[in-house]
């Protein structure tokens, strides 16, 4: 064994986020620790990286016992962590970004060309290509996970722990991830992925560690399980199979025709978008982020103006209206980014709830503050939204609790038209599988809802239509009952429309 | 024309730049490691004022200079205190460190010196004028470039150093780090409080510097609030210069050079109201045309669909 973890208990006062956990790591494999929002997987693994004390249990490295005091401890010690959100400096080049902290140097001074040629070998020897000179602001976020991952093996890692790798990346640059790992795992290196997405732990993993309310409720094989098994451990029960009803859509509710808008280059951002979304269906569009989807609703919703085409709401033209036309004529909008366009973070629970429903809840100009706590009160319960109170600050929601916020908070417009983009984006199961039955129901009431997700399982699961996007333009359409996953992945990277 | 050709136009243009230009390139380190440092006006007058006491009791000019530096240390050691142990918040402890240096100035001229408005000692020696051999002789640029204090000839060297420091060296690499990034510096074991300090005591000894060829420069004198807007300007050439020493000093340059000519277009029948306003118009179309590309940057990227 190369690492051993035994009892460790972690307490923040009255609130245990760890309670005896085992935890166990062999050199060469890749073990994933698994667990809803809050189920102690980050707390764990801080305590392993010197970031957190623990109030109880004892970390042994190659048999010998250890306590880290700092991250700095963890890394001379050949541990380094990938963080869920990345520490890199944007202004620096990726060279810089990997040598910082053990820089070449000579009489104090930077060896740039050596710090360059470092990296370029690292990356070599790995297997994971990236430009050494290029700035890392101006890289994708796959380049930015590799240099993270590169980094931490020029500290000289050989235990590495990544938190939530994949959250940000597109369907591409995941399978690329989970390539590398795998590769640098036969050459000797060591993985602990945190992660609560089962598909990828099924690809990736060798064994799986699953954490529920801080507490180990199982540590399987890989071999040996299966996606049902591991989310039964990691939700407590069985989680309820959707189905969608047999349903015929009514009358268009959303239309665009030959939607254009030009970008900052020379190909334009979307080029004449024809679609339609009906009552009672849900439209699913695929595609790997950054072909033109964010685009699309930032036009229906009205944030951005195209420079052709046509665009009804309900059969009435919307093009030159303002956002708050377009809402007050039926549509309501889960937005793709949650902090930056769906909440306040600053604000509370409650008066987040309140945004967009400030009409209804007004009176002389006054906020009817009792109806609004009333009303949020609501949302909390039905959708188990755990939160301190109603006066909470929304930035000290878990992801998955401040989404189903934001969804509880579009939904009660009870709008004709709904578009919910990313809708499940790194949250946990239990609070995907509340949204996506709260959307299906929405369909099945007769409503409209527009789907933009990269995560192709979540638009095969929920859509009626299928459309993919690639480089501003659809590139393919297919009924829900028709579509193989093979096909749209083709359509995805740009394959021609059959 | 003939104005500006003129070499004591420029000649007067470096001696002016000068203050403004150490501050400048102070505020630069203190933006480094995250510490916008709004209090540039107050330390440098309180370098300009310490200078005439160091030199006052010393007699001795270099002695003063180094009164100056410590003292001004001691104070952006105070603001370092306030802002990086205390957490408190950065603009409004800069401004009240800005009050606190006009009043302290102002009531120790009174209980030092025992005069009110400025203070003038006919026998006070002032910094140097150094004559540099060979670029003497040269007709004109001679007459620009020799014959300054060596304050001048210090400023326009630590843009080159400073540059260097930041730009090549392990240790500012780690500064910028620091800055731009602090949680992650930390989890890299880099002492980015250390670093904070550091640059904050090292801008109070440039503007210590800047204050006493203010004092000493030209004139050997103090008047109460003398510093008349310089640590702003130099504030802004901070930011037009992107913290970048090489842009810092050539934001300086033109401010500088703006300030010399509204002085001479004075004397050429404009209003005096009309030309001191030289300087601050250049500032807001500087504004105007270099935005901050970081700004324009973020704005960019959160159009972009990923994240």
């Amino acid at each position: 064994m190369l690492l051993q973890m035994k009892g460790i208990t972690k307490a923040y006062g009255g609130v245990i986020a760890n309670k005896h956990v085992d935890f166990s790591l062999k050199k060469g494999e890749v073990h994933a620790l698994v667990g809803e929002n809050g189920a102690g997987k980050t707390t764990l693994m801080r305590i392993l990286y010197g970031m957190e004390t623990p109030t109880d249990g004892s970390i042994t490295l190659n048999g010998k016992p250890l306590q880290f005091s700092s991250p700095a401890d963890a890394i001379a010690n050949g541990i380094g962590m990938v963080h869920q959100h990345f520490m890199l400096y944007p202004s620096f080049t990726i060279a810089e970004n990997i040598v910082i902290g053990r820089e070449p140097r000579r009489f104090g001074f930077i060896n740039q060309f050596r710090a360059i040629s470092e990296v370029a070998e690292l990356s070599r020897q790995y297997g994971m290509p990236v430009d050494p000179r290029r700035v890392i602001g101006d890289c994708s976020l796959g380049v930015q996970q590799r240099v993270e991952i590169l980094k931490v093996l020029h500290q000289g890692a050989e235990i590495i722990i990544l938190d939530e790798p994949t959250g940000v990346l597109t369907p591409l640059e995941v399978k690329e991830l989970l390539e590398s790992v795998r590769r640098l795992a036969r050459s000797g290196k060591s993985f602990i992925i945190i992660t609560h997405k089962l598909q990828e732990v099924m690809d990736v993993a060798d064994r799986i560690t699953v954490l529920r309310d801080g507490e180990v409720t199982g540590a399987v094989d890989a071999s040996g399980t299966n996606v049902d098994e591991l989310s039964r451990l990691m939700v407590g029960r069985d989680l309820v199979n959707l189905q969608r009803k047999e349903q015929t859509p009514g009358q268009p509710i959303l239309e665009l025709e030959g939607i254009t808008l030009a970008g900052s280059g020379s190909k334009p951002v979307l080029d004449h978008i024809n679609l339609s979304v009906h009552a009672g269906e849900i439209v699913g569009i695929a595609g790997i982020s950054g072909n033109g989807q964010s685009e699309l609703l930032q036009v229906i919703s009205g944030l951005a103006k195209p420079d052709a085409g046509a665009l009804r709401l309900q059969g009435k033209d919307i093009k030159d209206a303002s956002v708050r036309q377009i809402r007050e004529q039926g549509l309501a909008h889960i937005p793709e980014d949650r902090y930056q366009w769906g909440v306040a973070k600053e604000a509370t629970v409650a008066d987040n709830g309140l945004m967009g429903h400030t009409d209804r809840y007004t009176k002389y100009g006054l906020i009817k503050g009792g109806k609004v706590r009333e009303m949020v009160r609501g949302w909390v319960e039905r959708f188990s939204i755990k939160t301190g109170s109603l006066d909470t600050k929304a930035q000290h929601l878990s992801g998955g609790n401040l989404q189903k916020l934001i969804v509880a908070r579009e939904l009660e417009h009870r709008s004709p038209f709904l578009i919910a983009a990313e809708p499940t984006r790194g949250v946990d199961v239990g609070a995907m599988e509340v949204i996506h039955g709260e959307l299906l129901k929405r369909r099945d009431d007769g409503g409209a809802v527009l789907l933009v997700s990269s995560e192709l399982t979540e638009v095969l699961k929920l859509s009626d239509r299928i459309l993919v996007m690639y480089e501003g333009r659809i590139v393919g359409e297919t009924r829900a009952e028709e579509a193989s996953e093979e096909r749209i992945s083709l359509w995805m990277a740009g394959g021609k429309r059959q | 024309m003939d104005l500006l050709l003129d070499a004591t136009l420029y000649s007067s243009t470096l001696r002016a730049v000068t203050p403004i230009l150490l501050a400048a390139l102070g505020g630069a380190l203190c933006a480094r490691v995250g510490l916008f440092n709004v209090g540039l006006e107050g330390l440098i007058l309180i370098g300009a004022f310490s200078a005439i006491v160091g030199n006052h009791l010393t007699g001795n000019i270099w002695l003063a200079l180094l009164f100056a530096m410590t003292c001004v240390m001691m104070f952006s050691l105070l603001f370092a205190y306030m802002t990086i142990h205390l957490k408190a918040n950065v603009i409004v402890v800069g401004v009240a460190l800005n009050f606190l240096a006009l009043g302290l100035t102002t009531f120790s001229l009174r209980a030092i010196f025992d005069v009110k408005g400025s203070y003038v000692d006919r026998n006070m020696v002032g910094l140097p004028r150094w004559e540099i051999p060979l670029i003497h002789d040269i007709p004109w640029i001679g007459r620009v470039v020799s014959g300054h204090s060596p304050l001048v000839y210090f400023g326009l060297l630590m843009v080159v150093l400073l540059y260097v420091y930041m730009f090549r060296t392990v240790s500012g690499f780690r500064l910028r780090a620091a800055g731009e990034n602090p949680i992650a510096s930390r989890s890299l074991g880099i002492r980015v409080t250390q670093y904070q300090y550091g640059a904050m005591i090292a801008c109070g000894a440039l503007c210590g510097l800047a204050g006493a060829q203010l004092s000493l420069g030209q004139l050997t004198l103090f008047t109460e609030g003398m510093t008349n807007g310089r640590g702003f300007i130099a504030l802004v050439a901070t930011m037009l210069g992107q913290s970048n020493p090489l842009g810092v000093g050539a934001s300086s340059l033109l401010f500088g050079f703006m300030g010399s000519l509204s002085t001479r277009l004075q004397g050429m029948a404009l209003p005096t109201q009309f030309t001191s306003m030289l300087p601050f118009v250049v500032t807001l179309l500087a504004m105007f045309f270099f935005r901050n590309k970081s700004q324009l940057a973020d704005a960019r990227r959160s159009n972009e669909s990923s994240r």
